[in-house]
């Protein structure tokens, strides 16, 4: 596995930094050529990644989350949510669909769009020290538009 | 987010412009339900031609003003839902209770 090129930033858990990151990551996955159906994908991930950060990890503080940003092989865009938060208990319970521990603006399908947009998924947790969220998805190569 | 509405014959429809993620969500539902609560209407119609984003939020917007409209014994159809906000519903199942309309091919 080659890394071809990568960022890291970090930002505070405030919600409008939401939009920020996944703009942030779309238009750095821009350089591998996705579709706007693919960018839509990860554009989406992202948001879910950040905003269980925000509303879950700080629930009444505002903290540091780190993103970082890979390209693997020219092809796949590996992206790692990284929070210093609370953590999460029962990680396998928090990624059943449905479920929240969140307000009524939550729908507990935030790892399930996750897991059905990306190629890959790992979620590792801390009770007390923080989440660090991994997705991959590999961009399939296009025939050039004529 | 922006949030605009027009009521005629017992029909609510509601305009969404921008994008609906957990920073707009709050507000969102919060201006859905007073304006349901106002007109009482028979159908609600949430158009999403002017949404350019959906994640998960938008889930749980689109199942709460069903959820209304249910009370109320009432009608909620989505219409003009650009791909990326269908995918999003559709990874829900939000298409087994609520009518989608896609966005029209040709504008």
């Amino acid at each position: 596995m080659t890394v071809t090129n990568s960022f890291k930033m970090e930002f505070l858990s405030r919600s409008a930094n939401e939009s920020f990151a996944r703009t942030v990551v779309a238009c750095f996955a821009a350089q591998i050529d996705p579709t706007l159906e693919e960018i839509g994908d990860i554009k989406t991930a992202v948001s879910e990644a950040v905003t269980n950060s925000i509303v879950h990890a700080y629930p009444d503080t505002i903290g540091r989350i780190r993103l970082r940003v890979r390209i693997l092989n020219g092809d796949t865009v590996e992206i790692t949510v990284k929070d210093y938060g609370c953590g999460i208990e029962d990680v396998s319970k928090a990624r059943e669909p449905m479920f929240t521990t969140g307000g009524e603006e939550r729908s507990g399908m935030g790892f399930t769009i996750m897991e059905s947009f990306m190629d890959k998924l790992t979620v590792r947790s801390k009770p007390g020290k923080g989440t660090t969220v991994v997705m991959r998805r590999k961009i399939m190569r296009r025939e050039s538009v004529k | 987010m922006i949030i605009r509405s027009t009521f005629e014959d017992g029909r609510l429809t509601i305009f969404f412009e921008g994008e609906l993620d957990h920073h707009a969500a709050r507000d969102a539902i919060r201006q859905i339900e007073e304006r349901i609560d106002a007109t009482c209407p028979r159908e609600t119609v949430l158009d999403f031609k002017r949404l350019t984003f959906m994640d998960s939020s938008g889930i749980a917007v689109v199942v709460k003003a069903y959820k209304r409209m249910n009370q109320l014994g009432g009608k909620l159809n989505a219409i003009n839902l650009g791909p990326q906000p269908r995918r999003v519903l559709r990874a829900a199942g939000v298409e087994r209770f609520v009518r989608f309309n896609a966005m029209p091919k040709e504008v």
